[in-house]
C-alpha cells in the first residue's frame, strides 16, 4: 500500500465526524432524481449517497450513465427533480444557486478559463464576487499560484492562451480554490492533457489534497485515475445506478457484480498492484556469492538453503548475475561478468512494475535494489500474490466504514447498504410512491 | 471645383460634421439595440434564426424607398433620417452579435455558472467581452454601409452631406452641380475612411490581449 493511501486509511477511522485538519465538508445526496424533459428514463434515479468530508470520491462509469449529472446536481448547475442535497449539514436544495456555487469550487476540462482575462483576474473572480478588497485578492492569487507550482511573478499577468494545457489546468484548480471552498467538484479535469502531464497533475492534486484536505468529488472515465486518486470510488451504471461504492482496494479485490468486473476490465489484480510498493511487502533472502569464489562452494550453500538460485554481487554489493543451480554446477569459478538482462527493480517501484520485470525473467522473480543500487533481496510472484490477498483481507475489515450509497428500490448486496437500512428504506418508499 | 470648395467650405465642413455625427450617434444607438436584441435571442435557436432572417431580409430593403415611406407618417426632418440610418446600422451588428454570443464555447459559460456567476453577470463579464471583437466587426461593416444610407437620408431634409448630392443631381448641368455632387460623394468616402480608422483604434483599445487574433 502506498504511503498516501496508508495515511488516508488511518484517517478514515475518524469518519464521518469532521476531525481537525480536514477543511472539507460532507455532502449528502438524499433520494436525488433528475428527469430531463423529453426523456422517458430518468438520468439519475433516486440516488442516495454520502460523501465523507475531506476525502476524494471518484465517480466513474460508462458515458451517459449520469455521473456528470450527479456531480452537477451537487452545486445545482443541474437542478434535481426530486430529493435533497445537504452540504455540511445544511440543506442547500432551495438556497440561491449562485450563492451556493460561490462556496463550491468547480473545475472542468482544460480549466474553463476565461480567455479575455489574465490569470490573476481569472483566479480572483470568485473572491471579487464575494467582495474581498484588492490587496487581499492579490495576496490570495499569489498564494494559490504558489500552491499549484506556478511562479506568480511569471504567470500572474499572462492570458490563458499563453499557457500550456497543464498550466491552464493548474490555474483552473487555483481558481476553484480561490475562496477556500470546503468542496471541490471536478468534471474530467485531466481529460485534455497529455498522459505525462496528467500523471504530474494527479500527483500534484494528491499533494494539494494532503495539505488542504478538501472534500473532492471528481468525475472521470479513466478507471486507473480513479484508483490512483480516489479514497472512495463510486461506479455508476445507466440512470446513475450505483453498482459499487467502496475503496479502490475493495473494488479491485471484491467487485460487487459482473458490471463492476467488466468495468474494471481485465487485470484487476494488476491494477491493485499500483496501490502497493515493493518496499511494503516482505522480500525473500537469497544466497549471495561474489566473483572469484569457487562455484562449488556457492552451490553447496544454495543446496543447503534449499534455494534454486544464487545472486552474484560486485564489490559495491550491486547484483550482477543471477545463477541457477545448473549453471553453478557447470562453472568452476564464478566470473565477474555482468548480465545485462538481469531482472532488477527499485525498492520504491510499484508491485505492478515489479511484476512486469518478473515476467520477463525466467526465474519468476526479480532482484530488488535499494539506495545506490545495492542488493536488498528477492521479490517473487508468490510474494506479490500474498500482498494482493492481504490487501483484500484488509479491505474486507474496513468495509464497516464505507459511506452510504444506494439507489432507492435497489438493495444489492452492498455492505454500505446494510450500514443504515432504516433511514434509506424510508426514502425508497417515498420515491417509489412518487413514481 | 476648387472655387466651389473655397466658397462653400464652411458649409461643407458643417455638413460633414453633421453627417459624421448622425452616423456615429446612430451607430451607438444601433449597437445598443442590436446587442440587447442579440442578448434576448441568442440562447434560443428559433429566435436566433428569426433574428438572422430579419437581418438578412432587412438589408434588401432599398433605403431610398424606406425613407420615402417614413416621410408620410413622420414628415420631413431629422427623425426619419435617424430611424433609417439606425435601422440599417442595426442589422449587421445584430447578426454579428448573435453569431458572436452563440459562438462562445458552452464550457466557458458552464464554468462561469459553475463558479457562481449569475446569468446576467455571465453575459456582462464573460459572454459580451468575448463576443466584442465580432460585434465590433459588425459595427465596422455597419459604419461603412450607413455612411451611404445617411447620404440618402438627406432626402428627408435630414442633416449631412447628402444635401450636396441631391441639390447637385436635381440641377444637373447647371452651374457647380457636378462639383456639388462630387463634394458630397467624396466627402462621404473620406468620412467613411476616417470612421473606420477610428473604429479600428477602438477595437485595439477595447480588445484584451487574451482574445486578440
Amino acid at each position: 500500500m502506498s504511503e498516501l493511501n496508508a495515511t488516508n486509511r488511518a484517517d478514515s477511522t475518524d469518519e464521518p465526524i469532521t476531525p481537525t485538519g480536514i477543511t472539507g465538508a460532507s455532502i449528502l445526496l438524499d433520494g436525488v432524481t433528475k428527469r430531463f424533459p423529453g426523456q422517458t428514463r430518468p438520468a439519475v434515479d433516486g440516488l442516495t449517497m454520502e460523501i465523507p468530508a475531506g476525502k476524494i470520491v471518484m465517480f466513474v462509469g460508462p458515458s451517459g450513465c449520469g455521473k456528470t449529472t450527479t456531480l452537477k446536481m451537487i452545486n445545482r448547475l443541474i437542478e434535481p427533480t426530486e430529493g435533497r442535497i445537504v452540504v455540511d449539514g445544511d440543506d442547500v436544495t432551495d438556497m440561491n444557486g449562485d450563492t451556493l456555487r460561490r462556496g463550491i469550487g468547480y473545475v472542468i476540462q482544460a480549466g474553463g478559463l476565461f480567455p479575455h482575462m489574465t490569470v490573476a483576474t481569472n483566479i480572483g473572480i470568485v473572491p471579487k464576487m464575494l467582495g474581498w478588497d484588492k490587496a487581499r485578492i492579490a495576496a490570495r492569487v499569489d498564494e494559490l499560484l504558489e500552491l499549484v507550482s506556478l511562479d506568480p511573478a511569471l504567470y500572474r499577468d499572462r492570458y490563458p492562451k499563453e499557457l500550456s494545457g497543464g498550466q491552464q489546468q493548474r490555474v483552473g484548480v487555483a481558481r476553484a480554490l480561490a475562496a477556500d471552498p470546503p468542496v471541490l467538484l471536478m468534471d474530467e479535469p485531466f481529460g485534455a492533457v497529455d498522459p505525462i502531464t496528467r500523471l504530474r497533475l494527479q500527483d500534484e492534486l494528491l499533494n494539494i489534497q494532503e495539505e488542504l484536505q478538501k472534500t473532492i468529488v471528481c468525475v472521470t472515465h479513466d478507471f486507473d485515475e480513479a484508483v490512483k486518486l480516489g479514497d472512495w470510488i463510486a461506479i455508476f451504471n445507466e440512470g446513475a445506478q450505483l453498482e459499487q461504492y467502496d475503496t479502490p482496494e475493495r473494488i479491485l479485490g471484491h467487485p460487487a457484480n459482473e458490471f463492476v468486473e467488466n468495468f474494471i476490465g481485465s487485470g484487476a489484480g494488476l491494477k491493485q498492484l499500483t496501490l502497493t510498493r515493493v518496499a511494503d511487502v516482505g522480500l525473500s533472502d537469497a544466497i549471495v556469492g561474489v566473483a572469484g569464489e569457487r562455484a562449488a562452494d556457492v552451490l553447496a550453500r544454495v543446496t543447503e538453503a534449499g534455494h534454486g538460485h544464487a545472486v552474484v554481487v560486485d564489490a559495491r554489493h550491486r547484483p550482477v548475475q543471477w545463477l541457477s543451480r545448473r549453471q553453478l554446477g557447470r562453472l568452476d569459478v564464478i566470473s565477474d561478468g555482468a548480465d545485462p538482462k538481469l531482472p532488477v527493480v527499485g525498492i520504491h517501484a510499484t508491485l505492478n512494475d515489479a511484476l512486469d520485470t518478473m515476467l520477463v525473467s525466467s526465474a519468476g522473480a526479480a532482484l530488488v535494489t535499494g539506495r545506490r543500487d545495492t542488493f536488498k533481496g528477492v521479490i517473487d510472484v508468490k510474494t506479490v500474490m500474498d500482498a494482493i490477498t492481504r490487501s483484500q483481507g484488509a479491505a474486507v475489515l474496513e468495509s464497516d466504514q464505507a459511506p452510504v450509497g444506494l439507489n432507492t428500490g435497489v438493495f444489492q448486496a452492498q455492505a454500505s447498504a446494510e450500514a443504515d437500512p432504516s433511514d434509506t428504506a424510508g426514502h425508497g418508499a417515498d420515491a417509489q410512491a412518487v413514481r | 471645383m476648387w472655387d466651389f470648395l473655397g466658397d462653400q467650405y464652411e458649409q461643407i465642413l458643417f455638413s460633414s460634421w453633421q453627417h459624421f455625427s448622425l452616423v456615429v450617434q446612430c451607430l451607438v444607438l444601433a449597437t445598443v439595440i442590436a446587442v440587447l436584441l442579440a442578448a434576448l435571442v441568442y440562447r434560443n435557436s428559433a429566435l436566433t434564426s428569426i433574428a438572422n432572417s430579419v437581418s438578412a431580409i432587412g438589408l434588401t430593403i432599398p433605403s431610398f424607398a424606406f425613407i420615402g415611406l417614413l416621410i408620410a407618417p413622420l414628415g420631413f426632418g431629422v427623425l426619419p433620417a435617424v430611424i433609417v440610418v439606425a435601422f440599417f446600422a442595426t442589422l449587421p451588428i445584430l447578426r454579428n452579435a448573435v453569431v458572436g454570443l452563440s459562438g462562445i464555447s458552452p464550457s466557458i459559460v458552464e464554468s462561469a455558472r459553475g463558479i457562481g456567476m449569475s446569468r446576467f453577470r455571465t453575459l456582462l463579464q464573460v459572454e459580451l467581452p468575448m463576443a466584442w471583437p465580432i460585434i465590433l466587426t459588425g459595427v465596422r461593416v455597419s459604419a461603412q454601409m450607413v455612411m451611404g444610407v445617411a447620404a440618402v437620408a438627406a432626402y428627408s431634409l435630414g442633416p449631412g452631406l447628402g444635401g450636396f448630392i441631391f441639390s447637385g443631381l436635381s440641377r444637373l448641368g447647371g452651374a457647380n452641380s457636378l462639383e456639388s455632387v462630387l463634394t458630397g460623394v467624396i466627402g462621404v468616402v473620406v468620412l467613411a475612411v476616417i470612421l473606420d480608422l477610428l473604429l479600428v483604434g477602438l477595437g485595439r483599445l477595447t480588445t484584451p490581449r487574451g482574445i486578440r487574433v
